[in-house]
């Protein structure tokens, strides 16, 4: 990438912002952050025609690190933001950020109905299996058997929450899974996930070393995915099913048309709409 | 001109048709050349359940129920029941009632008026497909004085789609009615007026609120359906396609808010209707817009709370949540329509205000302005269209949160070069960046608070009338039956001040003060149990003169003699 990148416009380092990150040293997230700016430098994106767009909690600063256009709005809504952004402004790069619980407990609902809808847009979720911000609790997707959660001494008992299936389900046109350590592999995802139409869903295994320093492993024990990305949803159902959570690369490619409504007017004058009411 | 005008109610079960009915006759008085509105009030039934049409037409514009009904048409007897309380009577008022109309025995209630019977049922059996509300229709058209010509041409529009067969079967039964009508007592409406210039309207407050926010700019619309918003996001959802615009109906109403938020910020002005659950939904998200000054119109269409309260029924009682809903200071917009026709006006200005402003504005409605029919002289063309201030042209560093001398930053839109900021519900320097110190705080405060209150709202804050040193204040839909309580006391040489509050927040206490100059007695009127408007000027305004309240929470209606009464038991009555 480095060749290419060198007589490229934007370099990656120039999609940031230069703010400094409230990340712990060792977070997953910084891997991130370096995976986007390489994927809108390697898409060439220019910075004022993309917005990223994120709720509450640690990886939901994404914004602010960056030199695009941001939102960072209230625990949750990303989502919403962000789809109201891209019916009134089909022209930009929407992309969506934040952590798990932000998009799965308290967001779950537009989770749901933004894969439905499928506007055209990316959603990276820098999945760490826990609650950073407010140190350290459960998340939808943090296993029974995690102990350490302190409103949850003795585990959640409770199976965790399954994005990938979920989003499939849900109607989500393009569907992978990276690593945050891979942040080469992960910037191509990314762009892969810009480039498709709809909505593209990107889960980003991306460790919280303070609170789930155990999660460093998982670079040992992730896998790429031994298979081609299906466009076949039972297939790719079967797959996210039985694969643990541990299979990176794109899962699966839909082909369904992006939701975006005509924004095209059909009378000359809005003064057309008082004949309605006239007597 | 002495107003003539005439109240009519018609009340119904299970699928009877007297929103059809009422539409028709109000349809037929427009034709007549006449004003009115139609209300209306229903049990929560989907489908069936008892229904009533509430009419009142006149000579002139009007804005207010009556003090009493002056015809009933109970299409079944039982059906009248339910409505005891919202159809006050007086012994020479008259009900058209059908002993045979019920399904099951049924009977009117106790009443003052006096009752003649009409076999609506027996007469709608004799003609194939006939249905009694059409027999209905014909007997008070002809009692009030209506044209049979007339309705004949809204029976022909109305049932066009529906095919010959259904319009001669409804025909014949309105001229049934008719002639059973020529043997009842007469209660003759406003002369019939065909010459009049003056351009006529009719539509909804709901209608009217949609017209105004397209008027003033907005083109992106999120929508969660609520009884009794739903209606201004259907006409939005037809109407905006036309003018470039769109609406997305969201998945609840925490996804409207943040939809028109995420809309807003990308240059469209954009609105979201509720009613009070929905609002409650959205209030983080509200903070949001104030803190990240992103300008959002939220109409909130009130009706009784607390909780589902009754959702199909007025009431004034979201004003505490508008104004203090919103958890830290964040100083926002309140407006609200005194009339059907100021729902345009509002509505409109309120998209011009927020987008001034760069702040959130919630537009307090309720159901009875809302589902509310009215006959109304064209609103006036208003030159509010959203002006929101962009940077023409960026320095080395973009300060989106620059504290100028306004407190109004421009603010740029995605696409511009150069001015890629982050929009950030956490407190944050002018530039942006997320800030926990208590400078960059207190600054952002008081920016966000200057930019509102130093605004020139100029006299639209309020309508004011009349000089007197006995005044009535209040706001929203209760301005109507004050204004024409007012308007009969000075027909008799009494005058007394109208102050019905347009802008609620921000405070406008200089003007307040003027508007209150030498008013030695004032009367709060407000639809609320808790007296929230009168609590609400408490805390923000000097009132300095004798005060008291007239409060009563919803659904009904105040009535203008009510208010009269109010100011006559006050020592020495209304006069000053």
């Amino acid at each position: 990438m480095t060749n290419e990148t060198a007589c490229m416009q934007f370099q990656p380092k120039q999609y940031k912002s230069g703010v400094k990150p409230v990340w712990c040293p060792g977070c997953g997230d910084f891997g991130v952050l370096g995976s986007i700016t390489k994927a809108l430098s390697g898409l060439q994106i220019q910075p004022e025609n993309a917005a990223v767009i994120s709720g509450i909690g640690c990886s939901s600063r994404m914004p602010t690190y960056l030199s695009t256009y941001g939102f960072h709005g209230v625990h949750g809504r990303a989502l919403a933001l962000a789809t109201g952004l891209k019916v009134a402004r089909p022209d930009l790069t929407v992309i969506a950020t934040g952590g798990d619980g932000d998009g799965f407990s308290i967001g779950g609902n537009h989770f749901l109905h933004t894969c439905r809808r499928n506007p055209d847009m990316t959603y990276i979720v820098m999945d760490n299996q826990v609650y950073g911000m407010t140190k350290g609790q459960a998340s939808p997707t943090t296993g029974p058997n995690w102990e350490k959660g302190k409103l949850t001494p003795g585990g959640t008992g409770i199976n965790p929450f399954q994005p990938l299936v979920i989003a499939l389900a849900s109607g989500a046109n393009f569907i992978a899974r990276t690593s945050s350590s891979d942040s080469n592999g992960t910037a191509r995802v990314i762009m892969k996930a810009i480039r498709h139409p709809g909505f593209s869903m990107v889960q980003i295994l991306s460790p919280c070393v303070t609170f789930r320093p155990e999660q460093r492993d998982w670079k040992n024990i992730l896998i790429p995915a031994p298979m081609e990305a299906t466009s076949d949803p039972a297939q790719a159902a079967r797959r996210l099913l039985t694969d643990e959570g541990l299979y990176t690369g794109i899962l699966y490619v839909g082909d369904r048309p992006a939701y975006q409504p005509k924004l095209e007017s059909s009378i000359d004058n809005i003064a057309e709409l008082d004949e309605e009411f006239r007597l | 001109m002495k107003r003539q005008n005439l109240s009519i109610a018609l009340t119904g079960s299970g699928g009877s048709g007297v929103m059809t009915t009422g539409n028709m006759l109000l349809e037929a008085a427009a034709q007549a050349g006449w004003y009115g509105f139609m209300g209306r009030s229903a049990g929560p039934q989907i489908r069936g359940g008892e229904a009533v049409a509430l009419l009142r037409v006149s000579s002139e514009p009007i804005e207010s129920p009556d003090d009493s009904f002056d015809l009933v048409l109970a299409i079944d007897p039982g059906s009248m029941c339910r409505f005891v309380a919202e159809i006050p009577l007086r012994t020479d008022s008259l009900i058209i009632s059908d002993a045979e109309g019920g399904r099951r025995s049924s009977s009117l209630p106790e009443t003052p008026a006096k009752v003649v019977d009409l076999p609506m049922k027996k007469l709608a059996k004799t003609v194939k497909g006939g249905r009694p509300n059409m027999i209905a229709l014909g007997a008070v058209a002809k009692v009030i004085g209506l044209r049979e010509a007339s309705i004949y041409s809204i029976l022909e529009k109305i049932l066009k789609s529906k095919g010959p067969e259904a319009l001669e079967a409804s025909w014949a039964c309105v001229r049934a009615g008719f002639a059973a009508g020529a043997d009842l007592p007469k209660f003759a409406g406003p002369p019939i007026n065909n010459e009049s210039s003056q351009e006529r309207w009719s539509f909804t407050g709901n209608e009217a609120a949609g017209l105004g926010a397209v008027r003033g700019g907005v083109r992106f619309v999120a929508a969660y359906p609520i009884t009794p918003a739903t209606e201004v996001l259907e006409w939005l959802a037809s109407s905006l396609p036309k003018i470039g615009g769109v609406l997305v109906q969201a998945e609840d109403e925490l996804a409207s808010i943040n939809q028109i938020i995420g809309a807003s910020f990308g240059g469209t002005p954009s609105l979201t209707a509720t009613s009070g659950p929905g609002l409650a939904l959205m209030t983080e998200s509200i903070g949001l817009a104030v803190c990240s000054e992103v300008p959002v119109v939220v109409l909130d269409v009130m009706r009784c709370g607390p909780s589902t309260g009754i959702a199909t029924k007025s009431e004034q009682s979201d004003l505490s949540i508008a104004l203090n809903g919103l958890h830290g200071d964040a100083p926002h917009l309140v407006l609200s329509p005194t009339s059907v026709t100021d729902c345009v006006f509002t509505t409109q200005w309120a998209v011009y205000l927020a987008e001034s402003l760069q702040t959130a504005a919630i537009v307090l409605s309720d159901q009875s302005l809302g589902q509310t029919r009215a006959i109304v002289n064209r609103p006036a063309d208003i030159a509010f269209l959203a002006k929101r201030r962009v940077p023409e042209q960026f320095e080395e560093e973009y300060y989106r949160y620059a504290v100028g001398d306004s407190g109004v930053s421009p603010m740029s839109i995605p696409g511009q070069a150069g001015g890629q900021y982050t929009a950030d519900g956490l407190e944050h320097t002018e530039a942006g960046a997320p800030s926990s110190l208590p400078e960059d705080h207190f600054a952002q405060l008081e920016k966000r608070e200057r930019k509102i209150n130093g605004f020139d709202y100029g006299e639209h804050w309020a309508d004011l009338e009349g000089s007197g040193e006995t005044a009535v204040i209040t706001w929203g839909s209760t301005t109507g039956p004050v204004r024409e309580a007012l308007s009969r006391l000075r027909e008799h040489g009494e005058d007394v001040r109208l102050i019905a509050m347009r802008l609620l927040a921000p405070e406008r206490p200089v003007e307040m003060a003027a508007a209150l100059k030498s008013v030695k007695r004032l009367l709060v009127v407000e639809q609320s149990h808790s007296r929230q408007f009168h609590r609400y000027l408490r805390a923000a305004y000097d009132l300095q003169a004798e005060v008291r309240v007239f409060n009563r929470p919803g659904p009904l209606p105040f009535r203008p003699n009510e208010i009269i009464a109010q100011l006559n038991t006050w020592d020495g009555g209304a006069k000053t």
